[in-house]
């Protein structure tokens, strides 16, 4: 009998190796960063259910098992081809565990337009650049899944628009955990920069290969120059056994405008923070989200819209359709702090509860320190309207068909705010299969 | 073609219809009437397969068959129709999309194949004229944000896309004006082709001087207390129901 390796150890030990293999770029301080974000790592360890953030979201399963903490990444065209989004078009990038595949991948848009790199090549190209902006925004000092996320910074991509420039093709991130043969748990780091004036579309998929469990843990941190305008979408659709933490950072100036999107079609056990924080005035902001867990998954959103500022917009809307015995969650926090006067923000989390067997916890969590803002916030959890499936009915579209036909109108809410073509029609049609069959 | 025998039906506990007997014809209009709590929604939602009533006895037959046997969605199928009091919102359906599924849900129910979309519209612009319904109307998310007016006119306009056998008029009148009130009739009157037949159930006589039926009964706790001609809706606007209250009453 083999003693099970303690996975925060093997991650210390195996950051320690890479740290010898790193000649000259320890003492960047790029690498001094990594190692402070290591030290926090070390000091939080991996939170329990006694931490007030993770109450509905135990991680137990997660760091008990074994993982491959560097796997490898080969695989041919073919292995994808049923991973594929249909017409899609534009930069599409292939991450497998976390490595870039050039031989995969298609940049259509020119570089004087929009740089796309990976982390590690962005790092070497533009150093002061990734300084200024890297782990500035999301906090590791109190998220041990960030701080080993910082610590760890190496795959993923670096986007970077100019001033001005409006980038036509959306860029879609295709991240491909393989594992077809062993445990996998990858780390991926992106760094978006939308310079002022600037324009982006860009995508995250997350996608699995294979029986075996994987482990994602993924951030992205997003700065949005005065007036930039941002659209970013995270599409996952991974397997019972994958888990996945992922913080997704954004960081605004003056009259930014931002809509994330996160749709989570499937995933053993997910945990995805969407923190946004508005570092100017006049900044809008869209947040929408869509979960529909079956079987036994979970999936965990937590929410944070830090109005920093005066003058701000935002308006948030998740909704989810809870299958089975599945679970899950969602936290919205909405700060207004003190000179963010002229605040409007607005928060809606909607469920449908399709089995008697799911659960959903919902906590929104206003903290308003203004006095002239317009703030408000609504959940609600139920059955199908059966009033609405009896109208349906009535008029002969059978009761399968007609719940399908609700579900889908429900979703829709979520899904009509994707402007990628391509991704929102995949998502439909997924959709449509996911509600039709279970 | 409905043959309505001894039907009873009750709510959790509570028994609503006490044997309602009606024998409706192909062509033929009848009205429901009756004062409030009377049971004339029951009856109407009884027909059209709504769960929340058990029945509790007696039988329904439609064109030969057990209708009682048949799902809500299987009775809209074999012709019947029900125009709800109060239709339904549905965000994110448009009538459109949803008559077009619904019409082929009932056409693959017949064993007929699906309508091309070249003579949906052309269905859909005819039944339009008959309710001055707009375009836009329909290709918003069904009933939703709609007036009073243009959810009824919508219930009649689905109703004339749908071609039933049997309408059943669920208090279609209530809460419109006499504007609306007329239109909604004149495409119920447009759709009488003296094959068919309607139930109008009603609480207002104003109705009855637009859709002219050929039968009218009158529904007082849970049971038809006096049936006849279109005279006696005129008879029930002049003296209201308390006489016949009174008779029923009596009888006990």
């Amino acid at each position: 009998m083999t003693t099970p390796i303690d996975f925060k150890a093997q991650l210390i030990a195996e950051f320690q190796l890479n740290e010898t293999r790193l000649n000259g770029e320890s003492r960047s301080s790029l690498h001094q960063r990594r190692r402070l974000a290591l030290s926090r790592f070390e000091q939080l360890g991996f939170p329990t259910i006694r931490h007030e953030e993770w109450k509905y979201s135990n991680v137990k399963n997660l760091v008990s098992q074994e993982f491959n903490i560097t796997p490898s990444a080969e695989i041919s065209h073919d292995h994808l081809t049923s991973l594929e989004i249909p017409n899609l078009a534009g930069n599409i990038l292939y991450f497998i565990n976390g490595q870039y595949q050039p031989q995969l991948s298609t940049i259509v848009s020119p570089a004087d337009e929009v740089e796309i790199l990976t982390f590690a090549e962005g790092y070497k190209k533009y150093p002061a650049l990734v300084e200024e902006h890297f782990a500035k925004y999301a906090d590791d000092s109190n998220d041990a899944f960030t701080a080993l996320n910082t610590a760890f910074a190496q795959y993923g991509a670096f986007i970077h628009v100019t001033k001005g420039k409006v980038v036509e093709a959306p860029i879609i991130l295709r991240f491909i955990s393989d594992a077809r043969t062993e445990n996998v748990a990858v780390q991926l780091r992106n760094l978006i920069i939308v310079e002022e004036r600037a324009s982006l579309k860009v995508a995250e998929s997350f996608r699995t290969l294979g029986e075996f469990a994987s482990f994602t843990n993924t951030v992205t941190e997003a700065f949005l120059g005065k007036e930039a305008n941002y659209d970013h979408y995270k599409v996952q659709d991974e397997s019972e056994k994958a888990f996945h933490i992922g913080t997704t950072q954004v960081h605004h100036n003056d009259k930014a405008l931002s809509y994330d999107t996160t749709v989570t079609l499937n995933g053993g056990w997910v945990r995805n923070n969407l923190n946004l924080v508005m570092g100017g005035e006049y900044v809008e902001a869209h947040l929408t989200g869509l979960y529909l867990p079956n079987g036994k998954q979970h999936i965990d959103n937590h929410t944070l819209v830090d109005h920093a500022m005066p003058n701000s917009y935002s308006n948030e809307l998740y909704k989810g359709i809870m299958f089975d015995k599945s679970t899950g969650v969602f936290n919205g926090k909405i700060f207004v702090r003190e000179d963010a006067q002229k605040t409007n923000a607005y928060q809606s989390c909607k469920n449908v509860l399709a089995s008697p067997d799911a659960t959903m916890n919902t906590k929104p969590q206003l903290e308003i320190y203004a006095d002239d803002v317009k703030c408000s916030h609504g959940t609600t959890t139920g059955q199908m309207d059966e009033e609405a499936l009896f109208y349906l009915q009535s008029r002969g579209i059978p009761k399968d068909k007609g719940r399908a036909l609700l579900m889908l109108a429900f979703a829709e809410d979520v899904v009509e705010k994707i402007k990628i073509p391509a991704i929102r029609e995949y998502l439909e049609s997924a959709i449509a299969k996911k509600v039709g069959e279970v | 073609m409905l043959k309505i025998e001894n039907l009873q039906a009750s709510i959790g506990e509570k028994q609503i219809l006490k044997g309602i007997n009606l024998e409706v014809k192909p062509g033929e209009v009848h009205a429901i009437m009756g004062p409030n709590g009377s049971g004339k929604s029951t009856l109407a939602s009884v027909l059209a397969g709504r769960e929340d009533y058990d029945v509790t006895g007696g039988s329904v037959l439609f064109e030969g068959k057990d209708l009682l046997e048949l799902a809500p969605e299987e009775r809209a199928a074999e012709g019947i129709f029900l125009a709800f009091q109060y239709p339904v919102e549905i965000p994110g359906v448009s009538t459109t999309n949803f008559l077009k599924t619904a019409l082929n849900e009932i056409r693959k129910y017949q064993g007929q194949e699906p309508l091309d979309a070249v003579s949906f519209l052309k269905r859909m612009k005819e039944k339009m004229k008959l309710v001055n319904i707009d375009q836009s109307l329909l290709s918003r998310s069904l009933n939703e944000g709609f007036s009073g007016g243009e959810k009824k006119r919508n219930e009649v306009f689905q109703m004339a896309m749908l071609e039933p056998k049997l309408g059943i008029l669920d208090e279609t009148d209530s809460g419109l004006d006499i504007d609306a009130l007329r239109i909604v009739a004149e495409g119920v009157n447009t759709l009488r082709d003296g094959e068919r037949s309607f139930i109008v159930v009603t609480h207002y006589q104003r109705l009855l001087d637009y859709i002219v039926p050929d039968f009218v009964h009158v529904l007082y706790k849970g049971r038809i207390v006096k049936s006849g001609t279109k005279e006696l809706a005129l008879e029930l606007e002049e003296k209201g129901y308390d006489w016949i209250k009174a008779e029923v009453d009596a009888l006990v």
